[in-house]
């Protein structure tokens, strides 16, 4: 693997290394062992769009590595602000360091900075477009509570228009052969163009409601994602969606006994904090395979 | 072609190029995309009848070669189009017209939010069944909506 760019890029057997792999890290950061695989290197982190949980776990993942990080999270303290091309930053982080997470709220902006870049990039979340490591945690994620993917009823509930996450999740989702269940409310709906296409590719059963009842009666995950105001060119489109749909204790009772609730988080208020104690709400955990699957990433992508 | 002429409203032409097969309707997206200067003459027939297509439009240019930034535009809008090359009264030249794997340089992707309407870089889109995918913002999008 030379760059992680889309999950459009990967083969099964890729996805596979590098679940196998992120549960070999998991494995060495519980029993306390110290890697130093990545002594010498360093990982640059641009984030052109703020960002709390995959940042940090690009930065932890590396340090465990026994890596260095650089980076921004704030581009306006940069030369970006005086107007600098992207391909001009990349052409001089590049020589800084061994390895490049970039997020940016441009599409396409990652494959950019690819083709311009000696060194391997990481899309950390491109605009509407792609998050392909959080999809591959969450992958992960699913496997380790739910024991497998195969068959199961996963169901994605939110703003599956905007969200990036969902576009990488969707086609990873399929590639494992769950089953999903695709909930979202009228207009926010994924595009009919990924629906076909992942429908033609994997060839599995896609179900799509507007019903949030309907849709989580059968599912064995709920996916929930936030309304990504920040996608929307009128605001006032975005306030009248704020409340389209919210999961609550009195909805769940219409679930799954073992029903998993994940989330990428931040939450807005689609998650009713009555829920965090449930048996269902695993959405604090997880978190923690981020750091494992970003290890495995670098680790796959630095060898 | 030959035997159609006859019937056709329209002259030969002495040098230039025909651009026959285009899908009925696309005629005259044809000729915008051929930028016809003062010293072109040109026309454009609409639904000519064809034994093998049914309707088809043509379009002929008096004194124009086509370059291959041209025709790779005119092959996304109608594949299947034939070119044919015209001097001194006869076809010299006779060229199908393929749909290329992939088009670069020559689209604007329409995706405002896409990093290539923001940087100084080459467009470029993969032809797949349902359309011309951005290979920046992976997004899909019909003929009509990039040309
Ligand atoms: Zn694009």
């Amino acid at each position: 693997m030379d760059d992680l760019i889309s999950i459009r890029d990967l083969k099964r057997e890729d996805v596979e290394l590098i679940l196998n792999t992120a549960d070999e890290m998991e494995i060495a950061l519980r029993s306390g062992k110290i890697n130093t695989e990545m002594r010498g290197r360093v990982l640059a982190n641009l984030f052109f769009e703020p960002s709390t949980r995959t940042r940090f776990s690009f930065e932890t993942a590396m340090l465990k590595l026994g890596g260095s990080v650089i980076g921004f999270d704030d581009p306006k303290i940069t030369s970006i602000e005086k107007g600098e091309t992207l391909s001009d930053t990349i052409k001089t982080v590049e020589k800084y360091c061994d390895l490049i997470v970039i997020r940016h709220p441009k599409e396409g902006a990652p494959r950019l900075a690819a083709s311009v870049s000696s060194k391997p990039v990481i899309n950390a979340g491109d605009g509407s477009n792609q998050h392909p490591t959080q999809a591959l945690l969450d992958l992960y994620a699913i496997k380790k509570l739910k024991g497998k993917i195969k068959n199961l009823n996963i169901a994605l509930l939110g703003d599956l228009r905007h969200a990036r996450v969902m576009k990488s999740l969707i086609y990873c989702l399929a590639m494992f052969d769950a089953n999903l269940i695709l909930i979202s409310p009228m207009g926010l709906e994924i595009e009919k163009e990924m629906v076909q296409e992942v429908k033609e590719k994997f060839n599995n059963e896609i179900f799509q409601t507007n019903d949030i009842y309907a849709g989580l009666r059968m599912a064995d995950v709920l996916y929930v994602c936030r309304l990504q105001k920040e996608r929307f060119s009128d605001p006032y489109e975005a306030k009248k969606l704020e409340n389209a749909y919210k999961v609550t204790p009195d909805l769940l009772k219409q679930a799954k006994d073992d029903l998993i609730i994940l989330h990428s988080l931040p939450r807005l208020g689609e998650l009713d904090r009555r829920i965090d104690d449930t048996k269902h709400a695993k959405y604090f955990d997880q978190i923690q395979f981020g750091v494992p699957v970003r290890m495995a990433i670098i680790h796959q992508m630095m060898r | 072609m030959r035997m159609e002429e006859d019937k056709l409203l329209v002259r030969k032409i002495k040098n230039g190029s025909v651009i026959d097969h285009i899908k009925a309707g696309n005629g005259l997206k044809v000729l915008d995309i051929l930028k016809i200067t003062p010293d072109n003459t040109a026309v454009v027939m609409l639904n000519v009848q064809s034994k093998r297509f049914g309707k088809k439009d043509i379009v002929k240019i008096e004194n124009k070669e086509l370059n291959n930034f041209e025709i790779n535009k005119i092959a996304i809008l109608a594949p299947n189009a034939t070119l044919n090359i015209i001097k001194d009264w006869k076809v010299v030249d006779k060229k199908k017209i393929m749909m290329p794997k992939i088009v670069e340089g020559i689209l604007k992707c329409p995706n405002s939010n896409c990093i290539t309407n923001y940087e100084p870089v080459k467009t470029r889109f993969c032809v797949e069944e349902r359309g011309l995918r951005c290979w920046y913002c992976e997004r899909i999008f019909r003929v009509n909506e990039v040309i």
